[in-house]
């Protein structure tokens, strides 16, 4: 087995083990906290695709995250209080079931990623990141001025949505819905990045008149990858908003892309599990530095700026070695 | 709406444009010439208006306050750019991005820890106070006036700085080829950090500048670097042309979506509900206008090199 | 995020006190004390303190943690508090939509939760609980309040400005439900906008004989600063919160004048405000703010419940606690059905005491106000 591949086991097994061993010691925070890192580290993944494998630096995909969870809060909020969605032209109603919800949040978000990336592809470098960023904040103020949701004051979940035969409501069968999701979704991705078409979007990102000329337009190999990155992370702000009971427009912030985009440099652009470890060690370094000092930030910061200064390709990069391709 | 008034908010709209100016226009030197996203210019414009603040403070003079920011701004913007920025010229833009997100934290919790919790005092000079009349009855504020003067000032020198020294002509050059110059024995490091304490005394001013009518706290900067990279893209990036001029129109249309949408929609809605819809999306106008921009010219309005 | 066992430090001050409970109490503090907005929090802390060690009572034991202004964040650190620390009640809020996002989770997991500043309409009204508690306002009270003052003052045509997210449109409201005069002009601005040239432009050409504006913070200070030098000389009111103690040393001398609605003033008569006010200045080294002295409530609060009640006893906590049992620093304090105080709102004035900005009580805006949404809660 290659090294990667070695930690990569050790990275997913470790994940899936950690709230086993917290419940074991009688910690059952530790469980929510390792559910936060597996949705954080899906939302990753989404962003991982477009930026690790196209090259698409993607600012705004908090955009995605954010529309996921209201989705998530509005459909539930409709259940709750038993009112339909729409009256017309058909009658659509709220639901509190999570398959159902994910299927919406995942459409619609490639719904916006086609309409968004129809536009924004057609830039390239620091005027794509910029552009992506821009509808990220077109919509962030869209929803803190919009009444019907609650604005900047967000929507809650009183009564987190169910999954068919699991109580949700206990922690752990949650952690294991999210984690599962996860490994779905890092699945996809591997299957992506071997395909032809994962193939054909890595030569896009290195050289497009070289994939033109075979007769592929990499224009809409990007499109569409944009689009699976975009429904992942819609799928990761989904499950985020029922974690918290809570979506709120600061899930659309610009600080929200910042942060989806550390998880990826930090664990290692372009690497399957990347996200995984940048979202993990992001987390805990966010968790304990709390709890020690009132002035965290700064030492974040300080670490952060070690971990870009002095050790490249992330933590992945160094723990598994260069990259044997891409 | 009467015509002095609308001449009144045009103005407005090109005042805010102008202290957009200010802001955008070290950053985009910065981007033009290094290549280099600089998320932190936000925490310089932050550390500009805390220097001036503390001085105006200490000294009672606004003007020795605004010496004092340009020359701590510069000299924070070389020291960061020796210790940090220096390394990642040759980084693609996500190690940027993710380097310059850790200096913010850096910068504002090291603030923070500095100066404490609360906004500081900063108010303008005694000579600039008050409001003047402008030709055809409008009344508008002195200080007002002199950001606007300031600004086109700025402008000005820039494009003689760059278009007429020697030093100009190094940044021109190291725009177009970096090895190029570096081969015909132009200190290129030494280059780069005097282009970084440019921009960065540039922001410190702008700080300073715009802290006076405005709070000077912790966090000041981020919402304006985010106005300033719209200005910048919009205008096209390295340009300080496509800067002043994009700077511009993103004044005059938040200022004009301000106050004209929700009018507008008052025309067919009831008055609550058009002033709310009217100031929603008044407030992703510049978005929409970027997004626009963009659409139709994917490098700005001027690009550089184009 | 300090953390901070509060218990162990306080073991030399003053008797402990009448009455020992059996089991001590622990309170989690989630509050901003990074970045923009930090002197709130901050405040809202050190009034809390200043109580606990004055009370110098060992069973109160507090931990504190920030919440950087995030609302997953909130979330996560009260999950924490909940499940790890095992705190009985939280506290600290500073923000509407952070306490919307920690509240009803916090109250649903059995712990009580004190607000020591945000109260926003939906726990007021449909949204209460029987473990969440109010201790500084419902959010429309000092609006509300300004409103009643501004038509006794005999003002008839007001200019009235907010930012354009739910709190903002629950100051107008507020304003207008006291209000009797007209409006000549209402503005939402962009939240976190820092310019202000058009909309100063626009109440000049409104001709109103008023401006009453809500926004809070930095925009509060820029919105001073900016309409000081526009030449434009319609009296300004607002809420307190532009025009309280941490803040008014950045808008300066604009704002001399001002009348602004609070609950609490630093020259309120009583044997309570005068302790803490003397207490928080050689404590801290600075005079108290209103969020101060809403912390400072809230642990009065707590510290009586306590010798009353044992806070294993939910039940009987929760009595304790909505006796309000203790001596507020602004006089009289008491719940109404939906757990919001009933409480007199005051009008002050900024004025300036040798070199130092402050305000003075200048009347009464609504006495004994309750909150608007009190019916709609079913407690």
């Amino acid at each position: 087995m290659k090294r990667e591949t070695i930690i990569n086991w050790v990275l997913g097994l470790g994940l899936l083990a950690f709230p086993f061993a917290a419940l074991y010691l009688d910690e059952p925070f530790y469980v929510t906290l390792a559910t936060r890192v597996a949705i954080l580290a899906l939302a990753g993944v989404g962003l991982n695709i477009a930026l690790g494998l196209g090259g698409m630096v993607s600012f705004g995909h908090a955009a995605f995250f954010g529309i996921g969870g209201y989705v998530a809060g509005i459909l539930s909020q409709h259940a709750f209080n038993d009112e339909p969605l729409f009256t017309w032209p058909l009658l659509i109603s709220g639901t509190s079931d999570m398959p159902v919800i994910w299927l919406v949040a995942i459409v619609i978000c490639a719904l916006v990623a086609v309409f968004i990336g129809l536009i924004t592809l057609r830039t390239s470098g620091v005027y794509f990141i910029m552009i992506t960023l821009a509808f990220a904040q077109m919509i962030y103020y869209f929803a803190i001025s919009w009444p019907s949701y609650g604005g900047e004051d967000g929507l809650s979940i009183y009564v987190r949505n169910g999954f068919p035969g699991l109580n949700t409501l206990d922690p752990l069968q949650f952690f294991l819905i999210c984690c599962a999701a996860l490994m779905v979704c890092l699945l996809l991705s591997a299957r992506l990045r071997d395909s032809r078409f994962g193939a054909a979007l890595q030569v896009a990102r290195q050289n497009d008149v070289r994939l033109a000329a075979t007769g592929i337009a990499p224009l809409n190999i990007r499109l569409v990858a944009f689009i699976i990155s975009a429904a992942m992370t819609g799928l990761a702000g989904a499950l985020f908003a029922d974690l918290n009971r809570f979506v709120s427009p600061s899930m659309l912030s610009w600080q929200v892309s910042g942060e989806i985009m550390i998880f990826v440099i930090l664990g290692g652009v372009g690497r399957l599990f990347g996200p995984l470890a940048g979202a993990a060690l992001f987390i805990v370094l966010e968790f304990y530095l709390g709890g020690v000092t009132e002035h965290w930030q700064f030492f974040l910061g300080l670490i952060l700026l070690g971990v870009v200064l002095f050790v490249r390709g992330g933590l992945l990069g160094v723990l598994a070695g260069r990259r044997d391709h891409g | 709406m009467t015509l002095a008034l609308f001449t009144e908010q045009l103005l407005n709209g090109v005042q805010f444009g102008i202290m957009l100016f200010l802001m955008a226009a070290g950053l985009t030197l910065v981007f033009g010439v290094m290549g280099l996203i600089n998320l932190a210019h936000g925490s310089l414009y932050m550390i500009g208006a805390f220097i001036c603040a503390t001085v105006a403070v200490a000294t009672g003079s606004f003007w020795l306050g605004l010496i004092a920011s340009l020359a701590g701004a510069a000299a924070a913007g070389a020291v960061m750019e020796i210790v940090v920025i220096r390394r990642l010229y040759a980084r693609d833009h996500l190690d940027q991005v993710l380097a310059t997100f850790a200096l913010i934290l850096i910068f504002s919790e090291g603030t923070r820890w500095v100066f404490g919790s609360f906004p500081l005092y900063l108010d303008i000079p005694p000579i600039l106070q008050g409001a003047v009349f402008l030709p055809g009855g409008v009344q508008y504020p002195l200080y007002r006036l002199a950001i606007i003067i300031a600004g086109l000032a700025i402008a000005l020198g820039l494009y003689l700085l760059i278009s007429r020294t020697r030093l100009g002509m190094r940044i021109r050059a190291g725009e177009s080829d970096r090895e190029m110059i570096s081969a015909l024995g132009v200190d290129i490091r030494t280059l780069y950090t005097i282009v970084f304490a440019l921009g960065a005394a540039l922001a410190g001013l702008a700080g300073a500048l715009v802290g006076a009518i405005q709070s000077v706290q912790v966090g000041m900067g981020e919402p304006v670097l985010i106005l300033a990279f719209v200005v910048i893209v919009i205008g096209g990036i390295g340009s300080v042309k496509g800067a002043l001029i994009g700077a511009i129109l993103v004044g005059v249309v938040d200022t004009m979506g301000r106050i004209l949408l929700p009018q507008f929609f008052a025309l067919f809605m009831e008055n609550a509900q058009a002033t709310s819809v009217g100031s929603a999306l008044a407030s992703m106008a510049i978005y929409i206008l970027m997004a626009i921009i963009l659409a139709l010219k994917p490098q700005g309005l001027f690009a550089a090199g184009a | 995020m300090k953390k901070m066992i509060f218990a162990s430090l306080l073991g030399l001050s003053l008797t402990a006190s009448a009455v020992a409970m059996a089991e001590p109490v622990k309170v989690g503090m989630i509050t901003t004390l990074s970045g923009g907005g930090s002197g709130l929090g901050v405040d809202v802390r050190d009034g809390f303190m200043l109580a606990a060690k004055m009370a110098g009572n060992k069973d109160l034991e507090v931990v504190i943690e920030d919440d950087a202004r995030k609302p997953d964040l909130a979330v996560q650190i009260a999950d924490k508090m909940i499940q790890k620390e095992k705190v009985d009640i939280l506290t600290g809020i500073i923000w509407s939509n952070l306490a919307m996002a920690v509240v009803p989770g916090a109250v649903g997991q059995g712990v009580f939760y004190l607000s020591p500043n945000a109260g926003p309409s939906a726990l007021a009204g449909k949204g209460c609980h029987e473990n969440y508690f109010n201790v500084a306002w419902q959010n429309d009270n000092l609006h509300e309040a300004m409103g009643g003052h501004a038509s006794s003052a005999g003002f008839k045509n007001a200019f009235i400005l907010a930012p354009n997210y739910p709190a903002g449109k629950d100051a107008l409201t507020g304003f207008k439900r006291f209000f009797k005069g007209d409006v000549a002009g209402e503005l939402y601005t962009k939240l976190g906008q820092n310019d202000y040239a058009a909309e100063i432009a626009q109440i000049r050409a409104s001709g109103a004989d008023s401006v009453f504006f809500f926004l809070p913070g930095g925009m509060g200070i820029a919105f001073m600063k900016q309409y000081a030098q526009s030449g434009v000389d319609t009296p300004v009111m607002g809420p307190a919160f532009s025009f309280d103690q941490g803040i008014l040393k950045a808008v300066g001398d604009a704002a001399i004048g001002v009348k602004n609605s609070s609950q609490w003033s630093k020259d309120i008569d009583n044997p309570a405000n005068k302790a803490f006010v003397e207490g928080f200045q050689a404590e801290y080294g600075r005079l108290p703010s209103l969020y101060a002295s809403q912390g400072f409530d809230t642990a009065n609060l707590i510290l009586s419940a306590m010798n009353k009640a044992d806070v294993k006893d939910a039940d009987a906590f929760r009595a304790a606690l909505k006796e309000a049992d203790f001596d507020s620093v602004r006089g009289d304090f008491k719940f109404d059905s939906n757990q919001h105080p009933i409480q007199d709102i005051y009008v002050r004035e900024v004025i300036k005491e040798g070199d130092v900005l402050t305000n003075k009580i200048v009347g009464v805006g609504l006495e004994d106000r309750s909150s608007a949404y009190v019916d709609a809660c079913k407690l």
